[in-house]
This record gives C-alpha cells, sequence and structure tokens, in this order.
C-alpha cells in the first residue's frame, strides 16, 4: 500500500500544471518513502529523511515557487516540445530495466528478509559515519558550505 | 499464513527502478523548471530506496561474508546521498532565481541560446 502511495504520488509530481501540487504530491512520496524506510528497519535514515528532506528541501522549493511568480505559466502548456523524444527515451530506459530482470532474473537477492530487531541503530550507524566514513563525512560538511556560498553568490542583485 | 506474499529485497528494487523511471519521464517532458528540479529529488530518492533496500539485505548475511548488524554502509551512504541532495537543490534553486530574473519565465523552451 506503501508503495501504491509513492508510485500515484510520482505520477502526480511529473505530470500535474501547477508546480505547487507537484510540490505537495513530492512531500507525499517522501513521507511513503520514510515509511518504507522504517519497514527496512532503518529509523535513522527515516528521521533524517524527514527532517531534512521533507521539511527543508520541499520548502525550499516552496519558497522558491512562492518567489518565481508563475500565474502566467499556469496558463501555459504542461509538457515541453521535445515530450516525444522524451518519453521514447524513457520508454527505451523502463525497457532496459526490464530486460535485465528478465535476464538475470536469477542473481537477484529472492530470499525473505530478515528480521533485526536491535534498540541501537542510531548507534550502529554513528559508530560506522565517524570512525569509517569520517572523513567523507568531513568532505560532506566542505561541500555544504560551498553550496551555501554557491547560493548565496546566485542569487545576489550584485555580486 | 502460508499464502501470504512475503516482501524480498526484488520488490524494493522493483520499486525504486519504477520511481526512477518516473524521475526520469520527468525531467525529459516538463516544461517547468521547477518540477524538473523536483523530479530530479524523485530520482534521488529512487537511488536511496536502493541503497537502504541492499543494506537491510546485508544485515542478513553471516558475519564473515561481510554482514552482521553492523554492516549499515547503505544506510551511511543513503545520508550522504540526502545531504548532497540539499546542496544541489540549494545551488538549483539560486541559478533559477538568478535565470528568472534576467528573463521573467520559467520555461526550458526560451532556454534556447546556445541552439545552432
Amino acid at each position: 500500500m506503501l508503495s501504491g502511495m509513492m508510485l500515484v504520488g510520482g505520477i502526480l509530481v511529473i505530470t500535474r500544471k501547477n508546480p505547487v501540487h507537484s510540490a505537495l504530491a513530492l512531500i507525499t512520496v517522501l513521507l511513503a518513502q520514510a515509511a518504507i524506510y522504517l519497514m527496512l528497519y532503518a529509523p535513522f535514515v527515516a528521521g533524517v529523511q524527514i527532517i531534512l528532506y521533507a521539511g527543508g528541501i520541499m520548502v525550499l522549493f516552496l519558497f522558491v515557487i512562492m518567489l518565481v511568480n508563475i500565474d502566467r505559466a499556469a496558463k501555459e502548456k504542461t509538457f515541453n516540445s521535445q515530450w516525444l523524444v522524451g518519453s521514447v527515451a524513457a520508454i527505451a530506459l523502463g525497457g532496459l530495466f526490464v530486460a535485465v530482470y528478465i535476464k538475470g532474473n536469477n542473481i537477484f537477492p529472492e530470499h525473505v528478509m530478515p528480521g533485526v530487531a536491535d534498540n541501537s541503530n542510531t548507534q550502529n550507524v554513528a559508530t560506522l559515519l565517524y570512525g569509517q566514513y569520517m572523513f567523507a563525512f568531513e568532505i560532506a560538511s566542505l561541500l555544504l558550505l560551498v553550496a551555501i556560498i554557491g547560493a548565496v553568490v546566485m542569487a545576489k542583485k550584485r555580486i | 499464513m502460508d499464502s501470504m506474499l512475503h516482501i524480498t529485497t526484488l520488490h524494493y528494487l522493483v520499486l525504486g527502478a519504477a520511481l526512477f523511471l518516473l524521475g526520469v519521464i520527468g525531467v525529459l517532458t516538463r516544461r517547468n523548471v521547477v518540477v524538473v528540479l523536483m523530479s530530479i529529488e524523485l530520482i534521488l530518492n529512487a537511488v536511496n530506496l536502493n541503497l537502504v533496500a541492499f543494506s537491510h539485505y546485508w544485515q542478513g548475511m553471516p558475519v564473515p561474508l561481510g554482514g552482521g548488524s553492523l554492516a549499515l554502509h547503505g544506510q551511511v551512504f543513503a545520508i550522504f546521498v540526502i545531504t548532497d541532495a540539499a546542496a544541489e537543490a540549494a545551488v538549483g534553486l539560486g541559478i533559477l532565481i538568478a535565470f528568472f530574473r534576467n528573463k521573467e519565465t520559467v520555461n526550458i523552451d526560451e532556454v534556447h541560446l546556445l541552439k545552432w
């Protein structure tokens, strides 16, 4: 049922004319994905997704939609001038996925998933994050600094 | 109880692939730039779903093969991907604002100055 909600939300994102409707559909997809993360015994990633993605990035998108005043765009066409070629390319990609699924059917993991039931998932994630992936963690913070500076410079009126 | 559908890793992979396909369709066919950026976020979410599904798969493997309950590498990678998505969304929206200030439109079809 959660996956049905995600797929319907995804279809709504790409087909609604009003971008505010698309943003709300994307929030639905993100919340359903957080619930699926909970099903996969990953509570820390689910919490991070709700706080960061649905609570940060989508709010940023909604602010920019409000800034960029697109009343005029609501009366224009929804799909761009190359929608046929784009759809053909995407269907080709889907055909590739189906071909990979059919040909390599016995190498995909199909056993029943185990139910890991320990309560220290956040602690284990922190052990990995600050231990083995410490360098990547520092680089990610540097990346965020560069992104902040870049976003501020791009949106200023006079540099 | 025997006829209950077991949810295996394959179901999560297929769901991730379907979301990826929807995101690619959104990137290639929408006219509004904001919706294109939101489709990119959809693609990144599909990748995250794949990563966390495989991390759960590896948690069921025995420890000498690289499994065990501490094998959460996929989840750590997914956290990094979420951080990356935040940074790129911020920069992309900054570019969008600068572009809108010059041209007063949010259509991709109007960005054809480099067309030959």
